[in-house]
């Protein structure tokens, strides 16, 4: 087996000093949502923790969870992470093409047996083989083939969780999730329409770190990621329980940057980091720059209705309950909420 | 054609949530009078409204000592106007904040020479003489 040398080795070899190493443990801390005084803990794990494999598998996707990742500008020292993980497959990045990339796949699942992470972004369908495949092989059979060795699968984006767009009423391709046929080893999902970039790669720190997947919630998601709703963390809450809402996206209420509940916001009943992460290198998230949160991170979210109406309007009642229930405050507020997200389970059954 | 920036956007500044760090670093600065217990605050994790972090960081404004580190980039690492209060922020090689933090503690660690890099040196410069 070939050797594979530790972290601390590799940025050894990169001429990171001390201070930079704990400048690094520090940001990962901070990604891992752990407090700072595990920093020490964090420092003795990764100097110590040994390059993992990873093979990074795209079904049908639009490669926009890819673009969230390598396009986002990647802090160098969350860059480090990428370097101390060995990428061996990945159809969009990789240099190699048709049968030498379906080699250095099973390279990589023979050196590495029983140890590699399977990344997978993209829905799989089940409806006929044939609608996608890559070197001839379906995606259900290479996704099958590749998790038999792995010690755990991450599904990247909301396709890959949950069937995503792909599997949007009325489904034609037969659209599932990892999850859906994976039943025999760990399956991680960080779902978004893309994902947060900070989010995969903080599971990927957390396996290099301390070699396990994070602890999850029902819907397999890291909960120190997606343990709150967008509501919960939203820094425009005040204003929904002062009962101040946008109307429209041109209004007095829109510029003075109050609630947008009223204009669609999924931010109740949707489970995600946006609101304390942010994107764009932390710059803003959706409803900092005045639009909706679109619940893109919870499964079905294409059918749950339209983005722009409010959760507990459309076939459950009326634009005036709506308002009345979101200014009478907090209690009646959270009962909408509550309706809307059955409403949305209700849609999701019948997608 | 109106550019964004010549578009008017108000932003009110102030949520509430300054006040609760600032206690925060109250009771933190009890702990390191009291026990000597150093505290970090991840402002990362925080949920701020547009401007609230200017405004904490208004609000803790400079002290006397500020150092600049370069590895994997700039980290600026200041004292506040309260001793004992530091704000470090952390800096990738393009200049993008990749970390912010408040440290309650007599001198952020990450100023003190390390072990590994102080062996490092010794050896390079007695390459240079041995």
């Amino acid at each position: 087996m070939k050797y594979t040398p530790t972290v601390g080795e590799i940025l050894q070899a990169k001429g990171v000093s001390r201070r930079g190493f704990l400048k690094y443990c520090a940001t990962t801390a901070s990604l891992l949502a752990l407090p700072p005084s595990m920093i020490p803990r964090i420092a003795a794990a990764i100097e110590n923790a040994r390059r993992p494999s990873v093979i990074w598998l795209s079904f049908q996707e639009c490669t926009g969870c890819t673009e969230s990742l390598t396009r986002s500008a990647s802090p160098t020292v969350e860059g480090l992470i990428f370097d101390a993980i060995s990428l061996d497959y990945h159809h969009t990045l990789q240099a190699a093409a048709g049968d030498q990339a379906e080699a250095a796949r099973h390279a990589a699942m023979e050196e590495n047996d029983g140890a590699y992470l399977v990344l997978v972004d993209g829905s799989i369908p089940m409806g006929n083989p044939g609608f996608s495949t890559i070197a001839g092989i379906s995606n259900v059979d290479m996704l099958l083939d590749t998790v038999k060795g792995a010690a755990a699968v991450v599904a990247i984006g909301s396709c890959a969780a949950f069937g995503g767009l792909p599997g949007a009423n009325p489904n034609p391709t037969g659209a599932v999730g990892v999850q859906d046929l994976v039943k025999d080893k760990p399956v991680v999902n960080v779902p978004g329409c893309p994902p947060i970039p900070t989010v995969m790669t903080a599971v990927l720190a957390q396996f290099l770190t301390f070699g396990t997947i994070p602890d999850l919630d029902k819907h397999g998601r890291p909960l120190a990621y997606f343990g709150n709703t967008i509501h919960d963390r939203c820094y425009r809450r005040p204003f929904y329980e002062q009962g101040k809402f946008a109307e429209s996206f041109d209004d007095e209420g829109a510029k003075a940057g109050w609630c947008l509940y009223k204009l669609g916001c999924k931010g109740p009943t949707t489970y995600n980091a946006c609101a304390t992460v942010k994107w764009n290198q932390g710059t803003s998230f959706p409803i900092e720059s005045g639009h909706p949160c679109l619940g893109c991170s919870e499964p079905k979210f294409w059918d749950k209705g339209g983005f722009y109406q409010p959760l507990s309007t459309g076939h459950f009642g009326s634009g005036a309950t709506v308002a009345g229930a979101a200014v009478a405050g907090v209690a009646l507020g959270v009962a909408a909420a509550t309706a809307g997200k059955r409403r949305q389970d209700k849609y999701t059954k019948e997608a | 054609m109106t550019a964004l920036r010549d578009i008017e956007v108000q932003v009110q500044a102030m949520h509430g949530n300054v006040q609760p760090i600032l206690n925060e670093v109250l009771h933190a600065l009890d702990r390191l009078i009291d026990n000597d217990e150093a505290t970090t605050i991840d402002l990362a994790s925080l949920p701020f409204a547009p401007g609230e972090l200017e405004a904490l960081e208004a609000s803790l404004a400079s002290g006397e000592v500020s150092a600049q580190l370069d590895a994997l980039g700039t980290s600026n690492i200041r004292e506040t106007l309260y001793p004992g209060v530091w704000w470090i922020e952390h800096r990738n090689v393009y200049d993008e904040v990749v970390g912010r933090y408040l440290e309650i503690t007599r001198m952020p660690e990450i100023l003190s020479s390390q072990t590994a890099d102080i062996r490092a040196g010794r050896a390079r410069l007695g390459e240079q003489f041995e």
